[in-house]
């Protein structure tokens, strides 16, 4: 009896060693990509990983949306329950890194190249103390106009190449009847184009100054209330209907031609896209007037985490798979972004695609690639949020002036540092 | 009680009262057991937490909890915004909003469910039908109320549509989109959906004051406006005081009403603590500043619960 109590035990035993020892064959992903377009793209990665035998596993998120996943992340960290990877935006990556929660992955980024192929600008949100702990899995710019073509040909318009042609061209739109913007009202899409409101009134070197550096002298510049009397001219194009609107029901409008021109990140075309549009026969993506020649970016980016050694082969498995050149390329072609290595081929890309490519690749090396301050990429989330705060109350009229503006931006970044 | 039962037990002879004495222990035991972990539990989660938040907001959290005690410059912030009038700070227009916002939702609550269960008590038919229709909106939750009145608030798609396409296109209806408005169409909302069951309150009330009473009134020729005025209403004194502290701590801990109706309102205008305490502790990862915010509005209800916790207890010992 005894004996076989021993034996039973030993092989128990045995046999929960070998299971530990062997790996993991799963990758636990949480992510908000749940929309249709996004959730199609998403399933490109799966397929690959099933192919090399590893499970997907999303990591449920109640309520959708990023906030709620990342207030989920938090808790999972806390209660040191890591998940393999989870999708992260610029900051957020640099603040779990430095609470020492993260992976390493600078091994496979050696053997992959990643250093070479992915933008500079990135690499300071991927690699933390010389580390890699994030995989860029696209790069999404925010200095685009889309525009309705066939409002675009009844108005008689012209692609606008400063500020001023735009503001003739939104003249046009108007006496012809047609709303002349199309914005949504909520703090982040006002400071989203602002972003590219900056970037065209001062120019590249003024961007990165104030908006990368906060550089208090060039917050408080001239050129910086400028930008905001310039977005107060926007402003007054706008629908008297468009405070609180969704970003995809603004794009909606230009879709259905009763709006001209929408200035969004390029998201906007998976809208487009879902709508069966094409662009050039029925829609337009030009660079913001003015920022021709530079690129205001965001990044999703897959944060690795410091998983047990058994979780740690899907993990690269997983890295690898997403800086793979074939789903780079698959991936981006759906979302609308483009690759986040400047390395992948343009081929099944569209117009504005390969135009996102192109203008990527000329803006990593002119060193024109800037983080957009709206969308968390200039500057920590306290900092970013009182930026957004401060501008969606001037297009709100809480703030009245652009002298105040700019008082109001110096303090409110002054105090969130 | 216990004491009396183990005083006995020890008199007894133990081989005969052993049994009983087993099963009587346990029984007076049973409401503490089963009590126990409800208790333990609300001692841990809601107390327990209470503490680490005051805790939490006298350090420098940021994105994670740090237990490095700090000293007050959370507070100290909020000290400044709270004078931040011009432009408007978003702990200004929080509390503002909040103070707006608390006082239109009870009063009008109070007046609409007082008044609706007055005209409900009337004896009229048909008041089985009526009670649930006005008492239903509290069975939705605040998302629900929230998006509905969106809709309908909203100039391009509900009221103020419909009623241009009808033919009467001057009619002009914005709040929604209004940064000085906007907190009413909160209180719209929320006064839509707590009044019927104020009324419901008010009604029970209603129904448990002595005929005799309102007879006796009459009969010495009280008008109806006095009769109500004079005796029900001061009769209802205590349904008042529980109305009033259900809808104190609605008001206070509103969230989801202002995201679901307003996502926050025009830069921010719609904002309540609440959902300043939010911003601050999960998007801008200043989680001192969120925790100071959530400390700020939990004295506010204890400055309402406590004197009406104290009245209540003086009144029961009298």
């Amino acid at each position: 009896m005894l004996r076989k109590l021993l034996i039973g035990t030993a092989l128990a035993t045995s046999f929960a060693f070998s299971a530990h020892a062997a790996d993991v064959k799963e990758v636990q992903m949480l992510h908000w990509w749940t929309s249709g377009g996004e959730a199609a793209a998403l399933n490109v990665l799966k397929q690959d990983l099933a192919k090399e035998g590893y499970a997907w596993k999303d990591v449920p998120v109640a309520g959708g949306g990023g906030d709620a996943a990342m207030t989920a992340l938090k808790a999972m960290v806390a209660a040191g329950n890591y998940p393999t990877a989870s999708q992260m935006l610029g900051y957020t990556v640099l603040d779990y890194a430095a609470a020492g929660v993260m992976g390493d992955l600078t091994e496979t980024a050696k053997k992959e190249g990643w250093d070479k192929s992915v933008p500079a600008a990135l690499q300071k949100f991927s690699v933390y103390d010389g580390k890699w702990v994030a995989a860029p899995v696209n790069v999404h710019s925010v200095n685009w106009l889309w525009i309705n073509k066939a409002v675009m040909d009844k108005i008689g318009g012209t692609e606008p190449k400063t500020f001023d042609e735009f503001v003739a061209l939104l003249d046009k739109a108007k006496a012809a009847g047609v709303i002349p913007l199309a914005l949504g009202g909520q703090n982040w899409q006002e400071a989203t184009m602002f972003d590219s409101v900056v970037l065209s009134t001062g120019g590249p070197e003024f961007y990165k100054k104030a908006f990368n550096d906060l550089d208090d002298a060039s917050l408080k510049s001239d050129t910086m209330k400028k930008s905001f009397d310039n977005l107060a001219k926007l402003v007054t194009y706008v629908d008297p209907n468009f405070s609180g609107r969704d970003w995809n029901l603004a794009t909606a409008m230009v879709i259905k031609g009763d709006a001209l021109v929408q200035v969004m990140g390029d998201w906007a075309k998976g809208e487009f896209h879902a709508a069966n549009k094409t662009p050039g026969t029925d829609f337009l993506c030009y660079r913001f007037p003015g920022t021709d020649g530079s690129v205001i970016y965001n990044s999703d980016m897959f944060g690795m985490f410091n998983v047990p050694d058994d979780r740690k082969a899907a993990q690269v498995a997983l890295a690898t798979a997403t800086l793979s050149k074939s789903f780079q390329s698959a991936f981006n072609v759906v979302k609308g972004s483009v690759p986040a290595r400047t390395d992948v081929p343009d081929t099944d890309f569209d117009a504005c695609g390969k135009k996102g490519i192109a203008d990527l690749k000329k803006a990593n090396e002119g060193g024109t690639l800037f983080g957009s301050l709206a969308q968390g990429y200039g500057a920590p989330p306290a900092v970013a949020n009182a930026y957004k705060d401060v501008v969606s109350k001037f297009v709100h009229g809480q703030i009245k002036t652009s002298d105040e503006a700019v008082t109001e931006l110096v303090k409110a970044i002054d105090d969130a540092k | 009680m216990s004491t009396v039962a183990t005083s006995q037990i020890k008199l007894t002879p133990e081989h005969t009262r052993r049994r009983a004495s087993v099963r009587s222990r346990l029984q007076d035991a049973l409401p503490k057991i089963v009590l126990a972990p409800s208790f333990a539990i609300t001692i841990v989660f809601v107390y327990g937490f209470i503490l680490w938040t005051i805790y939490l907001s006298f350090t420098n959290s940021k994105t994670f909890p740090s237990y490095a005690i700090t000293g007050g410059r959370a507070y100290q912030r909020l000290w400044n915004w709270t004078f931040d009038v011009d432009p408007p700070s978003s702990w200004y227009t929080s509390i503002t909003n909040m103070g707006i916002f608390g006082f239109l939702y009870i009063a009008i609550c109070l007046a609409l469910g007082l008044f609706l269960a007055i005209l409900l008590d009337q004896k009229i038919r048909g008041e089985g039908v009526l009670r649930p229709i006005y008492l239903y909106p509290m069975a939705l939750s605040f998302i629900v109320t929230g998006v509905a009145w969106k809709w309908f608030l909203d100039p391009g798609l509900g009221l103020e549509q419909t009623l241009h396409q009808w033919g009467w296109t001057s009619f002009h209806f914005d709040w929604i989109k209004n940064k000085d408005f906007v907190i009413y169409t909160v209180v719209i909302a929320g006064v839509w959906q707590a009044s019927g069951f104020i009324m419901a309150m008010f009604l029970a009330g209603l129904r448990g004051i002595d005929g005799e009473i309102m007879k006796a009134a009459q009969i010495d020729g009280a008008t109806t406006f006095q009769l109500y005025r004079r005796i029900v209403i001061p009769l209802l004194r205590p349904i008042f005081l529980s109305a009033f502290i259900v809808l104190a701590h609605l008001a206070i801990k509103s969230y989801d009403l202002v995201v679901a109706l307003t996502s926050g309102g025009p830069g921010g205008s719609a904002w309540l603590p609440s959902n300043f305490m939010y911003e601050y502790t999960f998007k801008r990862n200043e989680m001192a500043v969120g925790s100071a915010s959530a400390v700020i509005m939990l004295m506010t209800i204890v400055a309402i619960i406590v004197p009406y916790l104290y009245s209540e207890l003086r009144e029961k010992s009298r």
